[in-house]
């Protein structure tokens, strides 16, 4: 952009400076409570106590317990976003092609909407009152065949605990998402497939499978970052002890535990790092698979 | 697929959900040894600090509310009228919310906002409660934005405003009278999912300690056994009206739609 002083004398006539005025209020809003806290942060993560540069506080962060949380974040991000998207499309793949009632269809949409907000405290509550030590299913299962989850290992302020809970949001989200994706397969390609001889696991291998695969690998990215970023559920479930990347930076920002204020902007600059990410790839490949969805 | 693979997959999943909802409704109703009873939300419903912190989400979600609608709203509109050329930039400033983890966000307010910097906002109740409503907007603002943009491609934005400005109407007749009542549904079904997260939000009220409904059922949870199940109930038939009133405006506008 040219900033010499002739500029606006050249543009006003097209009335360009003026109209780009109304998006003043809402590029001040942006400004100062989405870009302005993230910059600190980020900027945070590469300063030292003294305001100097340094690349210090992001080799701090190779410590044990900070490798420990992020290898746990990722793993636990991971686990649930394949079973999520696993789940979710064989559910959305029942409905679609799987000849159950239309019938279904519309109360299982609006079921999965409410169901990908129910996250944060009240599920944690939800999985406590079902799985935990008293919890229904663990009782039925205690009482009537006499199996104790516990005994066997199972404790749901675990790794696999979060994630049986975690896949509450994140396999409602994937039937949102993927539902109209699947809707876009063309009957006429399942039936050229057909009439050259395409067995049904064939299609399904060649034909459909390459076509939805950039929409199913997107939709696995939004759901790592989803559950990478949520704090709230394993906070209720666990409290404060469980070591994953948003529990650890909470502590942090409640009462500095790492004892460095720099290095908590570290920690969370390692955060955006890995959502950016993940949510860049999701809409890079959403935008390759509309292709198709014309 | 065959038909009977579908209907076991299908019928597992719901399994899966049901279970957990099953299960926080038996237990919200175990308070009383030996029967069924409905103690635990009569102690929910008969501590005050419930109708507190109630009262004070649903009045910060009616705050973001009409913030996410005084700034979207004219934003969408503008954009749609005169710079479609900014799409793609106030697009992504609307996305980034899903990509920066609210806990991040609220970390920079603040360290940005506290009591010496330039906007000392974290240094007074009221100054947080804006902060607050401020950090709820930007969680809202992906579905606000996409929900009213949709809303406006559906009319005649061009043709509305200069028939408006031949009548005489200024910009903001135009929009409070104008372009808000044709986008209501849209603006209405992006409250609704507004409420439904403000509600249950912990996070960012937790880390700004304000009393809001998701803290107090945090600090429920580690402190009680009946009540927070209870609590679970509620805010799950919170989120369930929330999407029921989503769904039922927009059928109704399908429904009017479909008469003109």
């Amino acid at each position: 952009m040219p900033t010499a002083p002739k500029g606006p004398r050249l543009r006003l006539p097209a009335g360009l400076p003026v109209a780009w005025l109304g998006l003043l209020p809402f590029a001040a809003f942006a400004v100062l409570f989405l870009i302005l806290p993230t910059m600190k942060i980020v900027l945070g993560a590469f300063q030292a106590p003294d305001g100097s540069f340094t690349f210090q506080n992001l080799l701090d962060l190779n410590t044990d317990s900070i490798r420990s949380a992020y290898w746990t974040s990722i793993k636990l991000s991971f686990m649930t976003a394949l079973l999520g998207c696993a789940i979710g499309f064989g559910m959305a793949a029942a409905v679609v092609f799987g000849g159950l009632p239309k019938a279904i269809r519309g109360p299982l949409l609006t079921f999965s909407g409410v169901a990908s907000n129910f996250a944060g405290v009240p599920l944690a509550f939800a999985f406590i009152a079902t799985l935990g030590p008293v919890g229904l299913i663990t009782l039925w299962l205690r009482n009537e065949f006499g199996i104790n989850l516990r005994a066997l290992g199972f404790n749901l302020l675990s790794y696999w605990g979060l994630v049986i809970t975690y896949l509450f949001f994140q396999i409602p989200l994937m039937i949102l998402i993927i539902t109209p994706a699947l809707d876009g397969l063309k009957k006429e390609w399942r039936e050229a497939a057909a009439v050259l001889g395409a067995t049904g696991a064939q299609y399904w291998r060649m034909v459909a499978l390459p076509i939805l695969f950039p929409s199913l690998l997107g939709t696995f990215a939004l759901l790592f970052a989803n559950a990478f970023g949520a704090v709230a559920t394993a906070f209720a479930l666990t409290g404060p002890q469980l070591n994953i990347v948003p529990i650890k930076l909470f502590a942090q920002i409640r009462g500095d535990v790492l004892g460095n204020p720099n290095l908590g902007y570290a920690l969370a600059f390692g955060m955006i790092v890995i959502t950016a990410l993940a949510n860049f790839l999701y809409i890079w490949l959403r935008l390759r698979s509309e292709r198709w969805m014309k | 697929m065959s038909r009977l693979v579908a209907w076991a997959i299908f019928l597992l999943g719901c399994l899966y959900f049901l279970l957990p909802l099953l299960g926080m409704g038996e237990f919200s109703l175990r308070m009383r040894r030996g029967e069924y009873s409905l103690d635990a939300y009569r102690v929910v419903f008969a501590d005050p600090r419930f109708w507190e912190t109630f009262g004070y989400s649903l009045g910060l979600a009616a705050a973001t509310i009409v913030m996410g609608v005084v700034l979207v709203v004219p934003t969408a509109y503008w954009v749609r009228l005169k710079l479609p050329q900014a799409r793609p930039f106030v697009e992504f400033v609307t996305l980034l919310p899903l990509v920066i983890p609210a806990i991040v966000v609220v970390f920079g307010y603040i360290r940005l906002y506290n009591t010496s910097s330039f906007l000392p906002l974290t240094g007074s109740a009221l100054g947080t409660d804006i902060l607050l409503t401020m950090g709820y907007t930007t969680l809202a603002l992906p579905y606000m934005y996409r929900s009213v943009d949709t809303g406006l491609r559906t009319i005649d934005v061009t043709t509305l405003t200069e028939a408006a400005q031949s009548l005489g109407a200024g910009w903001f007749t135009i929009l409070a009278r104008i372009i808000l009542p044709n986008v209501m549904v849209a603006v209405l079904s992006g409250a609704f999912l507004t409420l439904a997260i403000v509600m249950g939000e912990f996070t960012m009220a937790a880390l700004l300690n304000r009393p809001a409904f998701g803290p107090y059922m945090q600090l429920l949870g580690a402190n009680r056994a009946y009540e927070p199940p209870a609590l679970a109930v509620i805010a799950f038939a919170i989120t369930w009206g929330c999407m029921g009133l989503m769904q039922l405006v927009t059928r109704f506008s399908k429904h009017e739609r479909a008469k003109a």
